[in-house]
């Protein structure tokens, strides 16, 4: 028997089933949960497909870059709506004191967790699917043509995603609602040093190797290699992946040692402001 | 087999410390199976910091807690689909319809045949007319019947239950009480019960402990705590301790 009992490998797939039972039951009753998915990945699109469209009949560089402005829009949706969708999903239990009927619960903390993987990638496919439909009928942009590397490229964002929501999840369940903003804003830390618009070359030398450090900036490196050179690095991949098992790893032992602070300071009971 | 296998919760020397305040201050009891105990105590007395360790909630600073054999919280997991809780200060998904909340718990605590299960429910605590309604829009009331409804799905071996019937009317407050009795009675089940309604207390324990600043001070049957502060009800004995009148009394003589 393992020392920690959250940490347990008895799994079980009906629990995580009910779970995600439970999130989809809330989703399809609220259609403004739903409008939600796609407004926002649908403006971020338009405006940038809008802009890319300006600049390249404007520079030669751009024209022969189609389509990378609204590659990096949708890519870092997914690694941005990834998180959200899972943070989300934890935040709503949350907001409906349910916590404490989840908590006291059989279900283990990893069935939780995989419930919330779950979760984030169906709010993201209900968020993002049409928008990609929307870049081919707005820009000739199609993502889906990307083929593998569109399944590289969104295995390795997803467990990013995924990586920060744990971590996001354990902060709220130690401090409660007052860790609320960072489960909106601490994608954003990522939007410049992952270099989502721009190569890695352009930062100064000492942050790109900050930037090295995250595995989204191989995925989008590894975009405008394959947009503008026609090249799908492998390698980058490969090392994306490196770096997203060192990062999952990390985020769930923080995980598992904030759930144990929790429980020691009582942080479970409250877990209002 | 000793004393604490045998118990259905078994509490020995438990210390709860938030960093300066000692919220439960070496506290020992055991609950029989099929046993029904009041916990009282004022605000801080440390009742619902108890309840929240024998769930496994809290990690106790030192101490054993044991429920149904397993050491809490540590081997939680292996016992908690045998437990259940209700407490009107955690809700239901507000969205979720009645039916839809129970089914998701019932497939969280591993009840087999869910439908049949919820239907029996829906008879028992007369939830018929409102199961497919959402749970926000239910009076306090019906709230409360569902909440019960959620805490007997998996038919437990063991029910804390941290005020049942606050904010209730003594109409439905009576008519909680009965249905707990019922369960009592059909399961052999054991009731921890944290309350401030003395009536209630007196109506379903066979057993009081009281607290008071994260300590017993008394731990008897309802008649035998009248009987030792000399009072009519327990509300009287309730506020004796409270006020630490035995105290004061005892010193005088």
């Amino acid at each position: 028997m393992t020392s920690n009992p959250d940490v347990g490998l008895n799994f079980s797939l009906n629990r995580v089933g009910a779970m995600v039972r439970r999130y989809w039951y809330l989703l399809r009753s609220s259609w403004p949960r739903i409008l939600d998915l796609v407004y926002w990945p649908t403006v971020q699109m338009l405006m940038w497909g809008f802009l890319q469209l300006y600049v390249s009949q404007n520079a030669g560089f751009f024209a022969r870059a189609g389509g990378v402005f609204i590659g990096s829009v949708l890519l870092w949706d997914i690694l941005f709506r990834g998180q959200l969708g899972f943070s989300i999903s934890f935040l709503e239990e949350m907001y409906a004191h349910n916590l404490g009927n989840i908590m006291m619960s059989p279900l283990r903390p990893v069935e939780f967790i995989a419930s919330l993987m779950i979760m984030s990638i169906i709010r993201l496919s209900i968020g993002m699917v049409p928008v990609t439909f929307l870049a081919i009928a707005f820009f000739g942009f199609n993502l889906w043509s990307l083929g593998l590397a569109l399944a590289a490229f969104f295995v390795n964002l997803i467990l990013t995603s995924w990586s920060i929501g744990i971590f996001v999840a354990g902060l709220l369940l130690r401090n409660g609602m007052g860790a609320e903003s960072l489960a909106w804003t601490i994608m954003f830390l990522f939007l410049p040093l992952t270099c989502v618009y721009y190569p890695v070359a352009v930062l100064p030398h000492w942050l790109q190797y900050v930037s090295w450090a995250l595995p989204p900036t191989y995925v989008f490196e590894g975009m405008r290699a394959l947009l503008i050179d026609h090249v799908f690095r492998t390698d980058l991949m490969l090392e994306a992946l490196g770096f997203n098992a060192v990062l999952f790893a990390a985020a769930s032992f923080a995980f598992t040692k904030l759930l144990e602070s929790a429980r020691k300071h009582g942080s479970l009971l409250q877990t209002g402001e | 087999m000793d004393a604490s296998a045998q118990s259905a919760i078994s509490v020995d020397r438990l210390t709860k410390i938030y960093k300066s305040t000692t919220a439960v201050d070496g506290i020992s009891f055991r609950l029989p199976p099929g046993s029904v105990t009041g916990l009282l105590g004022g605000n801080g007395a440390g009742k619902t910091t108890t309840i929240a360790i024998i769930m496994g909630l809290v990690t106790p600073t030192s101490g054993h807690v044991a429920v149904l054999g397993a050491a809490m919280p540590k081997e939680r997991y292996r016992v908690l689909h045998r437990m259940n809780f209700e407490s009107p200060y955690v809700d239901m998904p507000m969205r979720l319809t009645v039916r839809q909340n129970l089914s998701v718990f019932a497939q969280l605590y591993g009840v087999e045949q869910i439908g049949e299960r919820i239907a029996q429910l829906a008879v028992d605590l007369d939830l018929g007319e409102f199961l497919d309604r959402q749970t926000g829009k239910l009076s306090a009331g019906q709230k409360t019947r569902v909440s019960l409804a959620k805490s007997l799905l998996n038919r437990p071996e063991v029910l804390l239950l941290d005020e049942p019937t606050a904010s209730l009317d003594p109409d439905t407050a009576d008519w909680v009480r009965t249905r707990l009795e019922n369960y009592r009675r059909e399961r052999n089940a054991t009731i921890l019960l944290a309350s401030h309604n003395m009536n209630e207390v007196e109506r379903l324990c066979e057993r009081v402990i009281i607290m008071k600043r994260g300590r017993i001070e008394d731990d008897a049957a309802p008649d035998r705590l009248l009987a030792r502060y000399g009072r009519e009800t327990l509300e009287e004995v309730f506020l004796d301790v409270a006020r630490g009148r035995r105290e004061q009394r005892e010193a005088a003589q």
